[in-house]
């Protein structure tokens, strides 16, 4: 073995590990972020209920994929659930409009302090949490079909010759991808559209927002529906890519915090590069080098240990000690967002 | 409430509840000091409750000497690093001047040290975790009588505190709320996974118990005359002794939790007093006034971050007293069932529901959410059997329905929090305006 095909193998290897995982967990942590950080620009909250709308946006994809492979309908290569992405979305809109229509409203009129609102999105959460138990239990789903692998390790093995293989799955190609152009669209809105202009004009100011004739209504709804909209897709991506459990997602909105608070909460931009800075931290801090350091250094130096930071075990706290940190070194998060 | 249970139910389950409410009572006394009188949105209780519940553990485990002795020096070496680390950051902190030197060199002295430190705690854990894996597997504890742990949880939870505080006071609301919720679930995954501090996920069973055990009580002489003196003869003949038994087994298990009961309430009443007068003192009215208006109070000259962090400890304190409590009460302490709903938010609800800022609403407040939490499950599966009246029994729907009542409970929470806020934002019991 050459020195090249070593290299070549450490690349893999890491790709493999922990690349591609942190990307796709990295897309699914920001499209949940920028809905925090949208909600908490806008409407000035922390969101405790953000976990539970993707969780139930999910269970609604789930109950119509089931739904339309009982018809027979799948998309071959594709998940059904993709099918299904559009439909529910809706009906998550309509869920959370009707949330902030009899819950929130009421505090936005009566100009309640923040902490009120956290508050009441507590309830929130317990309201959505039941509601989805109730409806679908707390058993683990897996909803994905189709096509699972793009690449399968082993035939990556055979196609380069490497001792390393490279498997790549197709939800998370998926949840990349749909990452990219939800983001785009959403700054395309944000920076061309009259009403995302007016959103970001009155996250910068609201006072002088409504001076400028800009309805609050309006722009508190349009919030709403982009929030439901990236929470239901960050969601599904995330169940497709590992299973659907209810439980799980309420454990999703800390490293989601975690991310709209790195890079910056109030700050569309700050949150993705926060939920990639996440997840590349959760997974490299848990992740064992010895393999890799293997390939790289000589043989007389090959450690003896894992050469791991952190068990496994502890994945969610490294989210947390990176916000932790954050707060301590830097309040405002990585682009200066609203400081707290 | 409860003694409709108890007639109903049995009352075997009413004094469970009632056990339960009284440990609530004290966590939502806790967090009423800190967002009740200070105003401080506390999501990490879950943090104080756990580490009240692994004092319990350490005060009253035998000790395991012999994972002490085959861990012990790798321990004591681990120790020595960690304070020449910290002693050496400590310095370096001190000599230079704020700048990439010293950010550089601090984090170099850190990776050394991290290093050193490494190598002995994974000596010790892998020591200590090969001892008797099945029953210990780790150091053990003090082997004191439990009830001292209420005192040092209520210390530990302090000391936690008091961390959480240095990194957490001091930042808006929001963000003080997110940072306690995650040093919560940080302390409830050490506790998952270091296995030689608490077994972690494998549980501590078997702690014992500051009240007699049921087999004890139903060898003693007294106990079985007075069963035979209450339910002996009943219509003037003499009951059978198969019955009798049942009847002394059942008593068994009332006199334990109505021992427990007692001890409970002497712990609520002395908090509830404590709370009470502190409200009342200049220095609860300090508190509200920082609580009521920041700027005023610091205009007024009084330290609002360290009254703050004063009133995060005292509070954290209480909520540790009862997660030594309940850790008790339970005789088993079980770090897989601490999830913030049911040890962070559920204590919310009480707390909100009873009325912010009055303590004896805290003890209403959780007194009827633990009630409504723990019935809620039977009384929806009684009303799922009755609305078999229309659909066909054992249709899917029903079956479905029998499955998930236990998850009712939720929303009838959410319900209860939402509608208090909106009708009735200062709860059941609303804080007196003393003035």
């Amino acid at each position: 073995m050459d020195f090249s095909t070593d290299m070549l193998n450490a690349l893999v290897l890491i790709s493999n590990y922990v690349l591609i995982p942190s990307l796709s967990y990295g897309s699914q942590l920001a499209l949940g972020a920028v809905g925090v950080t949208l909600v908490f620009g806008i409407l000035r909250f922390a969101n405790f209920a953000h976990g539970e709308i993707m969780s139930f946006g999910s269970m609604v994809t789930v109950l119509i994929t089931w739904w339309l492979q009982s018809l027979g309908v799948t998309m071959g290569f594709f998940p059904t659930a993709m099918l299904a992405l559009p439909l529910s979305i809706i009906i998550t809109i309509i869920l959370v409009l009707i949330i902030d229509n009899s819950v929130f409203s009421f505090y936005r009129k009566n100009k309640s302090r923040a902490v009120t609102y956290i508050v009441t999105s507590v309830g929130v959460m317990f309201i959505l949490n039941g509601l989805v138990r109730i409806i679908i239990g707390t058993d683990e789903i897996i909803f994905r079909d189709g096509q699972k692998f793009l690449i399968k390790a082993g035939h990556f093995k055979k196609m380069t010759g490497l001792s390393e293989g490279l498997a790549l799955k197709q939800t998370q190609v998926l949840t990349i991808v749909i990452a990219i152009i939800s983001v785009v669209l959403l700054f395309w809105f944000l920076q061309r559209t009259r009403t995302g202009k007016a959103m970001r004009a009155f996250s910068d100011n609201e006072d002088l927002a409504l001076l400028s004739g800009i309805s609050p209504e309006r722009v508190v709804m349009v919030t709403w529906i982009i929030t439901a909209i990236l929470a239901t897709l960050a969601g599904v991506l995330y169940g497709l890519d590992k299973s659907f459990k209810p439980l799980v997602y309420f454990n999703l909105i800390l490293p989601i915090f975690a991310a709209a608070i790195v890079g910056g909460i109030g700050e569309p931009l700050g949150a993705i590069i926060g939920g990639y800075v996440v997840a590349f931290s959760e997974i490299m801090a848990t992740y064992a080098f010895k393999k890799f350091i293997i390939y790289l250094v000589p043989s007389e130096f090959a450690p003896e240990s894992l050469v791991q930071f952190l068990t496994t075990e502890y994945k969610f706290a490294v989210s947390f000690l990176i916000l932790v940190l954050v707060l301590l070194v830097r309040p405002t998060g990585i682009l200066r967002g609203k400081l707290l | 409430m409860l003694a409709v249970v108890g007639f109903g139910q049995s009352w075997n389950v009413a004094l469970a509840i009632l056990n339960l409410c009284l440990i609530s009572s004290v966590m939502s006394m806790g967090l009423n000091i800190q967002w009740g009188y200070a105003g401080l949105f506390n999501a990490g209780v879950m943090a104080s409750t756990a580490i009240g519940g692994l004092t319990a553990v350490l005060i009253s485990h035998m000790p395991v000497s012999k994972a002490w002795s085959v861990g012990g020096t790798s321990l004591f070496a681990l120790i020595v690093f960690l304070i020449l680390t910290l002693s050496v950051v400590f310095f370096i902190f001190k000599i230079f001047k704020r700048g990439r030197k010293r950010s550089f060199s601090i984090a170099l002295v850190i990776l050394i040290g991290y290093v050193f430190m490494r190598f002995y705690y994974d000596q010790a854990t892998f020591a200590i975790e090969q001892v008797e894996p099945a029953k210990t597997g780790f150091l053990g504890g003090l082997g004191l009588p439990i009830i001292f742990s209420w005192a040092a949880g209520g210390f530990a939870a302090a000391g936690l505190a008091w961390i959480i505080g240095r990194i957490s006071l001091g930042l808006r609301s929001d963000y003080f709320a997110i940072a306690t919720l995650g040093i919560s679930e940080i302390m409830i995954s050490i506790l998952k996974n270091e296995d030689w501090l608490s077994r972690g996920v494998k549980n501590v069973t078997g702690l014992s118990r500051p009240v007699p055990y049921e087999v004890d009580l139903l060898q003693s002489e007294w106990f079985i005359n007075m069963v035979t003196w209450l339910y002996g003869v009943t219509d003037g003949e003499i009951v059978k002794t198969d019955v009798l038994r049942e009847e002394m087994q059942l008593s068994a298990g009332v006199i334990v939790k109505l021992c427990y009961s007692g001890l409970f309430l002497i712990v609520v009443l002395t908090i509830l007093i404590f709370a009470v007068r502190a409200l009342n003192s200049p220095w609860g009215r300090m508190m509200r006034a920082i609580r009521d208006n920041e700027t005023a109070a610091s205009a007024m000259g009084k330290d609002v971050t360290s009254r703050h962090r004063q009133v995060f400890i005292i509070g954290s304190a209480v909520i540790g007293i009862a997660g030594a409590m309940l850790t008790t009460l339970d005789g088993q302490f079980t770090p897989g069932s601490y999830i913030p709903l049911r040890f962070t938010f559920l204590i919310w609800i009480m707390v909100i529901l009873g009325g912010s800022g009055n303590n004896l609403g805290a003890i209403i407040g959780a007194f009827i959410t633990w009630f409504v939490w723990i019935e809620a499950e039977p009384a929806s599966l009684w009303l799922v059997e009755n609305i078999d009246f229309f659909f066909t029994t054992n249709s899917p729907l029903i079956l479905h329905l029998k499955e998930v009542a236990p998850h009712m409970r939720m929303i009838l929470m959410g319900l209860m929090l939402l509608l208090v806020l909106r009708f009735m934002p200062k709860g059941i019991l609303p804080e007196k305006s003393s003035s």
